[in-house]
This record gives C-alpha cells, structure tokens and sequence, in this order.
C-alpha cells in the first residue's frame, strides 16, 4: 500500500465539482418518465435515452479531466450536502471521483446507454416501454451512486436502490406469476446479503467511529487482524448476495425472467459486478486481513466452478449465459482475493466481460426476437445462414469469453489465470487449477451454446419460426459491443494501462511469478481451450442435437437443477423456517390466545350462570336481602358474644 | 316499666312486616306491610333515645317519618301506574325486569 492511497483533494473546477450531475441526470429521466404518465408514451423512451447518453458523456468528460492530472492527484472528493448529523456521528453524502470509480461509470454508462438504444427496438410492442425506461434509468441512477459514493453508507443507498431497480425489472411482465416469483426470490435473497452488509457498515461504526472511505481506510492499518477480518468477512457476504456468488447464487438463474436487455446490462454487465466493485474498493480493509481475503478466494473459486458445471446442463439460453456470468463473476472474486495485484485484474476482466457478455445477451435477445422470444436452444440450430450480424457479433463475444488471443478475454482471464498460481504452500495449486479448468468448462459451455444456436447439423427451428435479422436500433449496440470484446482487451491489456489507472487507488504490488512458468500456463489454458471447443464441436456441430433433451448422467440432471441450490435453500431454510412459523402460529392460536379467550369464556360462562339468579321476583329479592341481614347480624353477635 | 318491652314490640312488629312482604303478592299490602316495618324501626329508635336520655332517636324518627311520607307518594304512584298498565297489582306479575 502506497501511504498516498486514501488522501482525497476537494473537488476543483466546474466538470469535478458539477459530479452529482452524473446520477441527477438518469434519475431526473426516471422521475419525469414515471410521474409523465400515458401522456409520455410517444417519446418517453428517447428520454431515457437521451439522459443515459448525458451521464456517459459527463463521465467522459470526468475522466479526460482525471486523465490531465498526474497519477497522485486522481482522487476527489466532491461534497454535496449534510447527510447526518446526529451528536458525535455526522456524516456528509459526498461523491469520490478516483481512477476506479471512473472506470465504473464509464462502463455502467456506456454499456448502459448502449442497452437503453437496444431496447427502443426490443421493447417497441410492449405497452409499457416508458416504464422500462423510467426503471433502466432509474438503475443507471443508483448504480452511479454506488460507485461514486465516498461513504459506505452513501454506497449502500445506491446499493439497495440496484436492487429495487432489478427487482422492478425482473417482475416486469408481473402479470405472469413465475416472473413475479422470480423478482421475488431475487429481492430475498439479495436481502440476506444486504444484511451482512448493514452489519458490516455497523462493525465499521463501532470499529471506527466513521463510515467514510477516508476515514475506514485511514484507521484499518491500526485496526488490528481481527476488526478487519470481521469486517472483510461481512462485506463478502453483502457482496455475494449481490454478485449472485456461492453461497447466495440461487437468484441470479431465476432473474433471467426479466426482458432481455435487463439480463444484459443489470444481470450481467453491472449491478452483478457491484460485488466486485466492493471488494475491490475495501482493499485497504482486506489487505489487512488474510483470512478474509482467502475467504474471497474460496468463494470465487466454488463460484466459478459451479457456474461452469451449471451452464454446461441448461438448455435455456439466456439461464446458460447466467451461468456463465455466475461462473465469470467467481473469477474476478477469486482474482479479487488476491490483493492488489489480482484486483487490477479482477476490474479488468469485469470490464472485458461487460462488453462481451452483455453483447452476448443481446444477441440472445435478438436470437429470441427472431425465434418468437423461445429460449430453448434444442429449438435453434443453424441461425447463423439468417441472422449474419447477430452471428458475427455473438461470434466475437465468444472467442472473447473463451480467451482467444487477442481478444478481450484473453488478456483479462489468462491474467487472471497467471495470478492464482501465484503464491506458496497449497494454495496456487487449488486455485490455480480451478482457474485453469474452469477455463477448459467455460469454452464447452460457450461453444455448445454458440453451437447449438448458429450451427450444427439440422435446423430444429418450430414450425411457425420465421428467424430474421433484428433492426438496425438492436444490431448496431451489438457491433459496438462486439468491437469492444474484439479490441478493449488489447487496447488495455498490452500496455498495461488498466494497472497503471488504477494504481493510485489499489496501491502498489511487486509482480510474483506464478508456481509455474508463464508460457506454461498459457500454452496449457490454450490447450484446455481448445479441447473444450473440440468436444462441444463434436456433440453439438458433429451430430445432431435431440429435440428432447436426453435423460443425461447423473451429474448432468444435477446441473439442470442447479446442482440442487434450490433444494437445498428449501430444506435448510424454506421448510424449516415453515415449520417454526407454523409451531408458533400454533402455539398463538392455542397457548397465548388459549389463555386469554379460555379465561374470557370462563368469566362470560360464569356470568352466564350467575345472571340467573335475576329472576325478576321482587319478594325472592326482598327474602334475599333479609337472609343477608339476618346473617351480617347474627355474625356480628357471633363476633361480639 | 322494663324498657326492654318496647324493643320486644318493635322486633315482632317488624317481622309481621317482613313476613308480609315476603308472603303477600298484593302490592298495597306488601306496601303495608313495608310501613309496619318503618314504623317498627322507629319504635326502636324512640325506645333507644329514651334508654340513652337523648333525643337524637326521635330527631332520626321524625326523619323517617318525612321520608316514609314521601315515599308513599311514590310507591303509590308506582303501584297505581303498574295497575293501570298490566291490570294487577301482584308483585310476582310486575317480574320483565329479569336476566
């Protein structure tokens, strides 16, 4: 750690100071589209549009003013107003513009607007395409604010207000209940996660008496090991929850029941990487505290696994490249772990995977625009004859995620790779070989799925399938997204730029050399690669692909189910958690209220009975009142005799 | 003369009246039989005011006397709105004000 890490100058000049400007803008859009009404139906779209367009080009122009200043002096702080302030805590919501945050608003914003162009044309029939607008821009809102933040409490704001937009947009065809369930699901359990990462903000509270990153980095070199590693441990579980990461990974396959263009810029592209963009960002936290950043490692390494196994099973597309991103995720957490070093690469590879996994989804939506929105590959097969760019783009996207040099993913994974071979005693071997193999499952997956679409043996199209090329307004962010799966990883990756950018904020490492040479390394990645694109070419090109989907080994109806995470969430959690609900209902209803209406019926019983004696008969009253006074009497004398 | 006699009077007047107005079902004599009762807790008051050379047993008897006055008024009242309304003036008829 350079001691320059955590120092922030006051924001100077109109473009650094005006920031706010940033999130103000899409959330105006979501505002305006929302409380528009009908009347906005028209145009409403181009507005969101157009504010998305804004706040990507107020971000460029932040980072050409950063680009203009020396490496030190990147980091600025820009105070907005005063939040809270109550007795010894006050906190002020202010926005920090530093080479990393930066580099989030560009993609959020790029990718962002490029998705907001797609969906003009992809959401063109449904009735409600200005509330889409209005949720997207919403999200584009919050996602800013929850990289420009400069406090952790000002990040969970924008934090909380992702997920409300992904919640909003996975249910956005509510009227079918399972679309609904599944927003559902998502907001549950993105809620477990939020609540490790509310304590984790209430550890650093009591820890240091601040939430500011300023003021949480500063103190964590004096925090001593096991503060930090508290800490480390709840921020990783807020950050699983978000970014779909083992062992909160269950929502992320039920969410792909929002409209395509949400898949691939919330469920792909950004809010899943906010996970990331966490873990990166509480370097400092984590440096300090080994056992949370091998935590981190662990995580991503099982994630990334697990989501290779599970692609490799589903025939749905859109449910295999969420896989693909649960599994691309689990990479950079894993690289993450790694310290600083391995964080340069995690961001870089969330950047290569932005573009060319949400061009991947938008060409699975524009597959699905074609195919009468059907997702079932077995139903595809030899699109590539009808659908030219959307091959040529999907194309791209896939030799970029496979690590092909000198695609994007090449420079970003291999990197990754290297650096999880990096270290001594046993773990370079286990992490380092998940990397590796995990590499080798990911091109099966990706080739089946780009097989079983644009190749192959026969067409298995439905009957009334007429696939056709999308419109201009879809196929044009996909080349856009497709040259940057072509060329970002080369442009960042060859100079090194990425890692330099983003030096100030992660400080820096000297380079380790992996357990085994780095031509090995590569040379063996390649060759993983390749075979795993061999046999995909085999099954899925070099025979005809079954209709029905066979019955499968063992292993394979596994991952169909999602190696049983639902099952599992049910019988350790759901049904458990029933079983209580129901004990103590029970117990209400018969113990507590049995108490309470048992003594009422009692006292109503009793009073039943005794009303009786009002008989209404003057002299039994009057016979009544001498019995009494004959008996006071005679007790008196009793007493007195 | 044993003073104590006057007592004696006044307890089996009082039971003449209780029993009255325990036995009999017509009002007017279950009223009378009230009377007999008050007139009866007077005796006693004068006897005690006597025995205790006081006059604060008359005072109270004079009082009883005034309120019985008024009472009567009422009760008559009562017992001749009963009749009018039910056509008896049995007591164990006038019995609606019951659980």
């Amino acid at each position: 750690m350079t001691a320059e890490t955590g120092v922030y100058h006051a924001a100077e000049g109109a473009v650094l100071s005006n920031a706010w400007l940033l999130i103000a803008l899409p959330a105006l859009g979501a505002a305006i589209l929302l409380l528009g009404g009908r009347r906005l139906d028209k145009w409403g779209h181009w507005l969101g549009v157009l504010m998305s367009w804004a706040a990507f080009a107020w971000g460029a122009l932040l980072f050409f003013d950063l680009l203009g200043r020396s490496g030190e002096e990147r980091a600025f702080q820009v105070h907005l107003f005063e939040w809270i302030n109550a007795g010894t805590f006050s906190l002020d919501a202010g926005l920090l513009v530093d080479p990393l945050s930066i580099a989030f608003v560009l993609l959020v914003t790029f990718v962002g607007s490029l998705i907001h162009v797609y969906s003009v044309a992809y959401m063109e029939h449904d009735p409600d395409r200005r509330r889409f607008f209005a949720y997207l821009n919403l999200f584009v809102a919050s996602m800013l604010l929850l990289v420009l933040a400069d406090s952790y409490l000002l990040l969970f704001v924008g934090w909380e207000g992702v997920g409300l937009a992904s919640y909003l947009l996975i249910g956005f065809w509510n009227h079918n209940p399972a679309y609904a369930t599944a927003a559902k699901k998502a907001f549950i359990v993105n809620r477990v996660g939020d609540i490790g990462m509310a304590l984790a903000i209430m550890a650093m509270f009591t820890a240091f008496g601040s939430v500011t990153f300023a003021d949480v980095f500063a103190g964590a070199e004096a925090a001593g090991e096991t503060k930090l590693t508290v800490i480390g441990l709840l921020l990783l579980v807020g950050a699983c929850g978000k970014s779909a990461q083992f062992p909160l990974q269950s929502w992320l396959g039920d969410a792909m029941a929002g409209p395509t263009p949400v898949s691939a810029l919330i469920h792909a592209a950004t809010m899943v990487t906010a996970g990331v963009y966490l873990v990166v960002r509480s370097m400092p936290v984590y440096v300090g505290a080994p056992d949370a950043q091998l935590a981190v490692v662990i995580i991503g390494a099982i994630t990334l696994t697990y989501g290779a196994i599970v692609g490799c099973a589903k025939d749905d597309i859109k449910k295999a490249l969420a896989a693909s991103t649960m599994s691309q995720i689990g990479y950079m957490m894993l690289a993450a772990g790694l310290g600083p070093v391995g964080a340069a690469f995690a961001i870089f590879h969330l950047l290569t995977h932005g573009f060319f996994k949400a061009g991947m989804f938008l060409g699975a939506g524009s597959v699905m625009h074609g195919m009468n929105d059907s997702v079932n590959m077995r139903t595809f097969g030899r699109l590539s004859g009808v659908m030219k760019v959307t091959w040529a783009t999907f194309l791209l996207g896939w030799l970029a995620i496979l690590g092909v040099p000198p695609f994007s993913g090449f420079w970003s994974k291999d990197k990754i790779i290297e650096t999880a071979f990096v270290g001594d005693g046993w773990r370079p071997w286990v992490f380092g070989l998940a990397a590796l193999l995990g590499a080798a499952v990911t091109a099966f997956y990706m080739s089946r799925l780009f097989f079983m679409t644009f190749h192959g043996k026969d067409k298995r199209w439905a009957d009334d399938a007429h696939p056709h090329e999308s419109p201009a307004l879809m196929t044009i962010p996909m080349v856009i997204l497709a040259l940057g799966s072509a060329f970002l990883g080369l442009a960042l990756g060859v100079t090194n730029a990425l890692a330099h950018w983003l030096e100030p904020v992660l400080g820096h490492e000297e380079h380790h050399e992996p357990v085994l040479p780095i031509p090995v390394l590569m040379g063996a990645t390649l060759v993983l690669v390749a075979l795993g694109v061999l046999l995909a070419w085999r099954m899925y090109w070099n025979e005809s692909v079954p209709q029905t989907a066979p019955r499968g080994s063992l292993l394979t109806r596994a991952a169909r189910r999602d190696l049983f995470q639902d099952d599992v969430n049910e019988g350790l959690f759901m049904r458990p958690g029933q079983y209580l609900t129901r004990t103590l209902v029970f117990v209400d209803n018969r113990g507590v209220d049995g108490a309470v209406g048992g003594l009422a019926a009692l006292i109503g019983g009793l009073g039943g009975r005794l009303r009786r004696v009002q008989t209404g008969l003057v002299r039994s009253y009057a016979a009544s009142m001498l019995a009494g006074v004959v008996i006071l009497l005679g007790g008196v004398l009793a007493v007195r005799l | 003369m044993n003073q104590i006699y006057w007592i004696y009077l006044a307890v089996l007047l009082f039971s003449i009246g209780a029993a009255t107005v325990l036995v009999r079902r017509n009002a007017i004599v279950v009223f009378m039989g009230v009377e007999l009762m008050l007139n009866a807790a007077n005796l006693a008051f004068v006897t005690f005011a006597r025995i205790n050379g006081n006059i604060e047993g008359q005072v109270i008897a004079l009082f009883v006397m005034l309120v019985a006055a008024a009472e009567v008024v009422v009760g008559l009242a009562i017992i001749f709105t009963i009749f009018r309304t039910r056509r008896s003036a049995s007591v164990d008829d006038a019995n609606l004000l019951k659980y």
